[in-house]
């Protein structure tokens, strides 16, 4: 018996065989999609950088040599030097660090407490709904970037701040979309049938109710990652986020703002950075949604 | 085992079930029988708990069913349901599906008796592992029968068990929960708009109609066609002549 | 002339292990009478009427030797000749009534909108046509139910708004897909004599397609048993219980009996078919 025919088997033995069996069709069916897999490759890339970001860096990310300050890009400096004399590819790697631990922390605090307040009002319904998503629209009624200030504002800037900012900012989303899927199958017999057997609220949400909420929620989060990395830059930008000289791209963004027009590289190579990053999560997040939420795919 | 005392439901501003009263023994198949809209699931959901408001007396196994947790009545009655697509998680394999009422009491020895189960309501103990969306409707149908038998409980309410079956496989799904009845000595409480399942299932049966009883008989009279309502004949008539 | 005739039609669906025939060389011919199909889930009942209405989807396929509609040859017609021609001529009804109204539009501008296909009418022809349709399916109150939208009524009513529906259409042939299943006994009962009013008095040809043997064979002049694709047997108006093959045999004796007695139903053998 192949490695492949124990996976796809009808009639797995075991639970751990059942398991990895689904995530095979699962990664089976995204391999099939060519755009996901350029996504997938970018992400890839990026955690990558990250982790080695130390061995790949040519030059320090944070001690510049003023002698070069704002070279064009050249077989020394790839991306050129900012007015700092910092090497701008350097930073951009070390950039990558900052930028996936953004996302990362938000993803960890926003789609979890969605997830939580949306299963919640959807399955009981009722007052507690009412509450529950009058707070939602609440916060979505509000521009995401101007709360995101208002927040960084009161709190002070900084990269920690800026994390709490954009979180605060993100979960209402993922609690509307986790109640829409909620109230598609509150009233299903296989709910009933757990009640019937004296289940607890807590266990029905936990175990019952949030794994058919997952997909639709794990695709969501990927696909709002490119907004969340601009809105990280927007405040980096504004200098509310990261503050010098920590080498993050929306403030690096904003120090090549002034030299513009005659030294286009250094807020140029960061933008790069952000866009393709984004555009990898976006593909990712298309070919997610394609393999995990079939429902949504558009009909052929 | 089970009474049921001037049962009335109302939703919203509507009542649905006006005095409804009814015994079943111990060991008894019963039936309720009516069209949509007659309140013969709403019995059924006040018995399981899942009803949030009612007036009258309902006991079952001689105690009020409010009387204990929702663990206790648990033990006392399961159900099965009547859309086997509907009634299984569609993300859980059989095995969670039914390991999870023996979780929900923390009933130890998990997979002997998940194992037992299978082959007492008749499916391979190769399809443990599978999602629902892999099984055909009967073998769905028996995960549901399977699921409401895992916490042994002597009374099984059934709301249309079969209705959403094809004919070959109601015949095997009727045959196994007349063999398990014999089996466990377990009570039934059917809920159906087919006359001709509740002359292979049942023993006595009430005929509903707009959430009143209109008549309680043995399932002798119907099947020699001497049911007393006029709602009864009408049923019976249709029954026969489509 | 037959109204509609098929010959060795077969429907195809691409699958992992290969093409998988669902509908495996159908033969049969329709003249203006009530015919029943019947079938248990999967055998391809409902696939034969999607074929014959050009509703099956990329990527099945439908290929026939033969497949005319009253003189029409539906094989190779343009998309747009065959919308035309399910509009007005030939039309289906589902189990759900839900599916194929439009849930945004009240039901009396729905049935008029119909009856577009048969060219200008006033506004006021067109309403008191449409009442009288809502009359025709024994509705109560025409005039209310024509203000209500798709979701406001019951499943009932909802189907008999379908017939309606069809009745101001008034095609040559209709495709019944389970159009009593999700109802109650009485309420069949009066669907089923709706049906029954159009092939007598508009001479309307139907094809009944069901899981419900006995129905079937009570109410239609002719029915053919399906059985995996492919028609096993043909059986005429009441002749049920005469049949042949083991598989109508099987079903047959696996129905409980409102007299029943025997302790335990025969189950079919799948295996010997």
């Amino acid at each position: 018996m192949t490695t492949r025919s124990w996976l796809l088997s009808d009639d797995p033995e075991t639970r751990m065989q059942a398991r990895l069996g689904q995530f095979y069709r699962l990664a089976r069916a995204l391999l099939r999609n060519p755009l996901a897999m350029i996504g997938l490759g970018i992400i890839v890339l990026l955690l990558l950088v990250a982790a080695f970001a130390p061995w790949l860096a040519p030059y320090s990310a944070v001690q510049g040599d003023l002698a070069n300050r704002l070279q064009p890009p050249s077989a020394a400096h790839w991306m050129g030097t900012d007015e700092l004399g910092r090497d701008i590819l350097s930073r951009v790697i070390f950039g990558a660090r900052i930028t996936l631990m953004i996302v990362l922390l938000v993803a960890v605090v926003a789609a979890p407490l969605g997830l939580l307040i949306g299963t919640v009002a959807g399955y009981f319904g009722g007052w507690i709904d009412r509450i529950l998503m009058g707070l939602t629209d609440i916060f979505l009624s509000l521009p995401r970037l101007i709360m995101a200030l208002a927040f960084v504002a009161a709190l002070g800037p900084g990269i920690e701040n800026a994390v709490i900012a954009i979180a605060i900012t993100a979960w209402p989303v993922y609690a509307r979309i986790a109640r829409a899927e909620v109230l598609t199958f509150r009233n299903a017999e296989f709910l009933d049938a757990v009640r019937v057997q004296g289940a607890s609220s807590a266990r029905i949400i936990t175990l019952h109710v949030m794994p058919l909420c997952m997909s639709s929620t794990i695709v969501r989060v990927t696909l709002d990652m490119a907004g969340i990395i601009l809105t990280a830059a927007g405040l980096g930008f504004l200098g509310l986020g990261a503050q010098p000289p920590l080498p993050e791209w929306g403030a690096m963004i904003s120090r090549g703002r002034s030299f513009i027009l005659d030294q286009w590289w250094v807020a140029t190579m960061p933008g790069f950075a952000i866009v393709i990053v984004s555009l990898g999560f976006c593909l990712f997040g298309d070919g997610l949604r394609d393999i995990l939420d079939p429902k949504q795919r558009a009909r052929g | 085992m089970i009474s049921v005392r001037n049962l009335s439901v109302s939703f919203a501003k509507t009542q649905v079930l006006h005095d409804v009263s009814f015994e079943v023994a111990k060991g008894e198949s019963f039936a309720l029988v009516g069209e949509s809209g007659s309140g013969k699931s709403t019995i059924l959901k006040a018995l399981a708990g899942q009803l949030k408001s009612w007036q009258g007396d309902l006991d079952i196994m001689d105690a009020p069913q409010g009387a204990g947790s929702k663990r206790d009545l648990a033990r006392k009655v399961q159900m099965v349901f009547q859309d086997p697509y509907g009634s299984l998680h569609p993300r859980r394999t059989i095995d969670d599906t039914l390991g999870e009422p023996l979780a929900i009491h923390g009933i130890p020895d998990r997979d002997r008796r998940v194992l037992d189960m299978l082959d007492a309501v008749g499916l391979s103990r190769r399809f443990r592992f599978r999602l629902p969306h892999q099984l055909s409707g009967g073998q769905r149908q028996r995960v549901a029968i399977a699921r409401a038998l895992m916490l042994d409980p002597p009374v099984l309410l059934l709301d249309e068990p079969t209705s959403a079956l094809d004919v070959s496989v109601q015949a095997e799904i009727l045959n196994l929960l007349k063999a398990l009845r014999e089996e466990k000595g377990l009570t039934f409480l059917l809920v159906t708009h087919d006359l001709p399942v509740v002359s292979f299932l049942c023993d006595r049966l009430a005929i509903l109609r707009a959430g009143r009883i209109e008549e309680t008989t043995d399932v002798a009279d119907l099947r020699s066609g001497q049911l007393s309502s006029a709602y009864g004949q009408e049923l019976f008539r249709r029954s026969v002549d489509g | 002339m037959s109204l509609l005739s098929v010959k060795n039609l077969r429907v195809t669906f691409p699958s992992d292990h290969g093409p998988v025939e669902v509908v495996r060389g159908l033969s049969f011919d329709l003249g203006r009478e009530r015919l029943g199909i019947v079938g248990e889930s999967g055998s391809g009942k409902s696939m034969t009427g999607r074929a014959i209405m050009g509703l099956i989807a990329t990527p099945g396929q439908v290929t026939a030797d033969v497949l005319t509609f009253d003189g029409v040859d539906l094989r190779d017609l343009p998309e747009t000749a065959l919308r035309k021609l399910r509009g007005a001529r030939m039309s289906m009804i589902l189990q759900d009534p839900k599916f194929s109204l439009n849930p945004v539009i009240r039901i009396g501008p729905q049935i008029e909108e119909a009856m577009a296909v048969h060219g200008a009418l006033t506004k006021r022809q067109r309403r008191a046509r449409m009442l009288d349709a809502l009359t025709a399916v024994r509705i109560d109150d025409p005039a209310r139910v024509a203000r209500l939208y798709p979701h406001e009524v019951s499943g009932g009513m909802g189907q008999r708004v379908m017939i309606a529906m069809m009745v101001v259409m008034e095609p040559a042939l209709m495709i019944a897909d389970e159009p009593t299943s999700a109802l109650d006994v009485s309420v069949r009962g009066q669907v089923l004599d709706i049906l029954d009013d159009l092939v007598k008095r508009r001479g309307m040809g139907l094809m009944l397609i069901s899981h419900d043997l006995n129905m079937v064979s009570r109410w239609c002049d002719r029915i053919l048993v399906m059985f995996q694709g492919a028609i096993v047997e043909e059986i005429s108006a009441g002749q049920l219980y005469k049949a042949q093959h083991p598989y109508t045999r099987g079903l047959v004796a696996s129905l409980p009996r409102i007299d029943e007695s025997r302790d335990r139903l025969p189950v079919l053998d799948r295996t010997a078919l």
